[in-house]
């Protein structure tokens, strides 16, 4: 047996060196003893002679097997160092031997030297520096415990991003120096010897918690990528129990709140069963409410259909829509543009009436954009029955219950808005925004409605 | 009342923006999550070992952590603001919900990135924004971030920024003389989807820009080769993010999108992202989230597009007669089942086409078997050492100790392949 020993572990051209001369004086795998300081040297081991022989082997190593070793050799795997001999010596008669993955030998110098690499890219990912002032000004230090010898490896990556910040990186084995201009090596360190805290860290925790999405939890793929073995050092590991234990509740709110409202109410097949269903929404809090729904009325094969915000007092009390003080100025307008309401079908985007009670009176609120979302579905399910050709918008809370957009009115009346849904809407203002001017401004809105609607009749006469 | 509730609106906002910077990160990054991309690869090598400057980029990014949703995090991902004048159904921006908003000013998310970035937490920085006061003053907004990451502070790490169609094109092109990787969000698989969702946006004016994009970046790409110092532009390209399961549309429609963006803009990337329930969602979103294997799939039906020489047209077969990619296997597995004529391939003599097509052989095992077999006649016993699992394999694979017999043709191959569904439909 012939004795190896490589004074520091992760010394690449030390063994270099040492192997090419063992090849140039053909000693076979098995007659040599490799150590590296760390484990015990073989007792029975002998010096390598130093003679050199008269006519030495020339040594080949290609460039990717160099590129491996480099990687393997810093693997904490005593027997890594005997690997790579022997792969060494094999190339020497099959020099395309790393070309065989499904080698036995290969394929071992393979995963050591991927195990390597992974470590070496967890490292640059997980170290964690901590800032503070010392009398040079901003140091940053960071605790880090690698599975392999990859420190001094993985310097230059450090020094690369950050050479104009001094910084240094403490490890079990040894800890390494920057100080801006040079790399220095240090002694072993223990955790104590890093800073115990950074107040930005919690800027970060607090960032980590927040982009976190709770609706999507794939623990194993964390778990996968961030071994737990790396947690202790990880300033946002302390997070992820809370983070998970809460997303279960999380998703849960999420949702209430949030979309699946009418997934399990049935599609209506009839006008009465929208009626029916309608009347015992509470999807929203106007549904909620305590006053009664108000159905859309007119034939089920209407042409046109007419559509306000939501119901008034009147419209609540009778269960009829459009038949106060707005309804009734709606039918002068449609009567006087030549379109007979009893073939229209009227109805609203807000199927209850929002109010604010003062006194003995209900004061109308206007529902918010979120409440004419929820109330659409009605909406729909009325379209979807009656199918008409043309459909008319009151204000912009109806526009809202048909575009899914709240328009502005005056930039996009009296003209016809292509839906995929099949009839064109057409905008006008709200009756009771007419009721509620006066003087100049009165008569000037009274006329662009009165306009908007014998536009209306003329698209329906001509098609 | 109006102008009362205005006023209101007013003074909080005010509030939000002094609020600590902390609640404003939180509100901000919350807002940001629903982009899926956390990529810092792919762009030119930089490093700031002259000592001046901050940052480097490796070829390859690094994930710096990885939240409990399996997500990497790569880059700082935030919202300028999350105020916003569009009212697009599936976002929790959205004008008309009622989320809390916040803002940033651009100097504070500086701050922001280079203290997390000496830290080592991130590789970068990812910012978009809603749409305040204008599309042309947003994107003014979010590339001064960029210009004084870059010019004031050297900043030679990974910037992605989203940009936004709606603004003038000369603000696009600002935007990737500084940024490493821009993209504009197709958002829905389908136009009608578009339109009834996102109502103020419009399918022409997005892919104009993702047009207009794609051709400064190879404008940029081909001045190199003749300029050396010529103006890099978004070196990491542009990419793009559909949202899955918030309209109707099938895989097949979605994978057939897909690769016409890919074909079209020279995308780098295109992600999906499954549909997830947020708070405050509109009424007009269906009804249920999608699995999130779903999502999964679609990534890996995109793999075989682009790395497994797969056809759109060839994915597509693997789906079922709804156009729906199945669940229980991937669709390589899946397309491998419906061409069973293909199989087994002899992995001593097929040409490496014919070895992608395999179930469970990925590039690597595939190029390492090229490799081998120049030196060995390939058994069963080497391919296991190649790969993870032979399980699924072997009823396609013919090595020199093993030959299907009748495997390849069995009824039911498939559920013997399938993995037992263990799917994560917590609120099904």
């Amino acid at each position: 047996m012939i004795a190896a020993d490589l004074a520091q572990p992760d010394d690449f051209d030390a063994w270099r060196d040492q192997a090419r001369r063992l090849v140039e004086q053909a000693v076979p795998p098995d007659q040599i003893a490799w150590s590296d300081g760390n484990g015990p040297a073989d007792l029975f081991a002998v010096a390598p002679p130093l003679r050199q022989p008269s006519s030495p082997r020339s040594v080949r190593a290609s460039r990717p097997f160099v590129d491996l070793a480099r990687s393997a050799i810093l693997h904490t795997d005593p027997a890594r160092l005997g690997l790579l001999y022997r792969v060494l010596w094999r190339m020497q008669d099959n020099p395309r031997l790393l070309d065989d993955a499904a080698d036995r030998d290969v394929a071992l110098l393979e995963r050591l030297a991927k195990q390597v690499r992974r470590d070496i890219h967890k490292m640059r990912a997980f170290v964690r520096f901590r800032s503070i002032q010392d009398d040079d000004g901003e140091l940053y230090v960071a605790w880090f415990e690698p599975d392999h010898r990859i420190e001094r490896a993985n310097a230059d990556f450090f020094i690369n991003r950050f050479a104009s910040q001094r910084w240094s990186i403490l490890t079990p084995r040894l800890s390494l120096h920057w100080d801006g201009a040079t790399l220095l090596e240090g002694p072993p360190a223990r955790r104590e010897d890093a800073p115990r805290e950074d107040a930005t860290e919690e800027l970060w925790l607090g960032y980590y918690s927040s982009i976190f999405n709770p609706a999507r939890l794939k623990v194993g793929m964390m778990v996968k990528e961030m071994p737990r073995r790396y947690w202790k050092n990880l300033p946002e590991a302390r997070r992820i129990p809370d983070l998970i234990a809460g997303a279960r509740e999380r998703e849960i709110a999420m949702i209430a709140t949030g979309s699946s409202l009418f997934e399990t109410t049935a599609v209506p097949e009839s006008l009465s069963a929208v009626a029916q269903g309608m009347a015992q929404c509470t999807k929203c809090p106007i549904g909620c409410n305590g006053t009664r729904a108000v159905m859309g009325e007119g034939p089920a094969d209407a042409d046109v259909m007419i559509v306000g915000e939501q119901p008034g007092d009147t419209e609540e009390r009778d269960g009829r829509p459009f038949v106060g003080p707005a309804g009734q100025l709606l039918d002068q307008a449609l009567d006087a543009a030549g379109i007979d309401r009893a073939r229209t079908y009227v109805t609203n985007a807000v199927k209850h009436f929002k109010f604010v009670p003062r006194g003995k009176r209900r004061l109308h609120q206007t529902p918010t954009a979120g409440e004419i979302d929820i109330c659409r579905w009605w909406l729909d399910a009325e379209r979807a029955l009656i199918k008409p050709k043309v459909i008319l918008a009151l204000g912009a809370s109806g526009a809202r219950g048909l575009l899914g957009r709240t328009p502005s009115i005056g930039r996009e009346r009296g003209q016809a808005i292509a839906q995929s849904a099949g009839a064109s809407v057409w905008l006008t203002a709200h009756p009771s925004y007419l009721l509620r001017l006066d003087g100049t401004a009165r008569a000037r809105e009274h006329d662009r409605f009165a306009q908007d609607l014998a536009g209306l009749a003329q698209v329906l006469r001509h098609g | 009342m109006m102008l009362l509730a205005l006023r209101w609106v007013r003074t909080y906002i005010e509030h939000m923006a002094q609020a600590p910077v902390l609640d404003r990160l939180k509100i901000l990054a919350d807002a940001a999550k629903y982009d899926a991309s956390c990529a810092s690869s792919g762009t030119a090598k930089r490093n700031s070992r002259d000592g001046k400057g901050i940052g480097s980029t490796e070829g390859m990014g690094i994930c710096h952590a990885y939240a409990p949703d399996g997500r990497c995090i790569s880059l700082l991902k935030l919202l300028l603001t999350n105020h916003c004048i569009f009212d697009c159904h599936y976002c929790i921006n959205r004008k008309s919900s009622n989320v809390v908003r916040a803002r940033f000013t651009p100097q504070e998310v500086v701050d922001l990135t280079l203290s997390f970035y000496r830290r080592n937490y991130i590789e970068g920085l990812f910012l978009s924004s809603g749409i305040v006061k204008s599309s042309n003053h947003t994107m003014e907004q979010l590339i001064e971030v960029a210009r004084i990451l870059r010019e004031e502070h050297d900043f030679r790490g990974y910037i992605h920024l989203k940009t936004i169609p709606e603004a003038d094109p000369e603000l696009m092109a600002q935007a990737g003389l500084w940024a490493d990787r821009v993209s504009i969000n197709v958002e829905l698989p389908t136009d009608a989807g578009l339109s009834r969702l996102a109502p103020d946006k419009s399918a022409p004016q997005i892919e104009g820009a993702m047009g207009n994009l794609s051709h400064a970046i190879a404008d940029a790409k081909d001045a190199q080769k003749h300029f050396r110092r010529a103006p890099r532009f978004a070196p990491a390209g542009q990419s793009t993010q559909m949202i899955v399961g918030a309209d109707g549309a099938s895989d097949a429609q979605i994978v057939g999108k897909a690769s016409t963006l890919y074909d079209r803009f020279g995308l780098r990337r295109v992600y999906y992202s499954a549909f997830s329930p947020i708070p405050e969602a509109s009424a007009v979103l269906p009804l249920k989230r999608p699995p999130l294997l779903r999502e999964h799939r679609l990534y890996q039906s995109d793999w075989l597009m682009r790395f497994y020489g797969f056809a759109p047209a060839e994915v597509q077969q693997a789906a079922e007669p709804d156009g729906m990619l199945p669940l229980d296997i991937d669709p390589k597995l899946a397309w491998a089942l419906k061409f069973r004529g293909r199989f087994p391939v002899d992995l001593n003599r097929a040409p490496r086409e014919d070895l992608l097509r395999v179930p469970g052989l990925g590039t690597k095992a595939v190029s390492a078997i090229l490799a081998a077999r120049r030196h060995r006649t390939i058994r069963l016993d080497d391919v296991a050492r190649l790969t993870v699992s032979i399980k699924k394999m072997r009823p396609f694979i013919v090595t020199v100790d093993w030959r299907p017999t009748l495997l390849t043709d069995r009824l039911d191959l498939r559920a013997r392949l399938a993995v037992p569904a263990k799917q994560m439909e917590l609120f099904a």
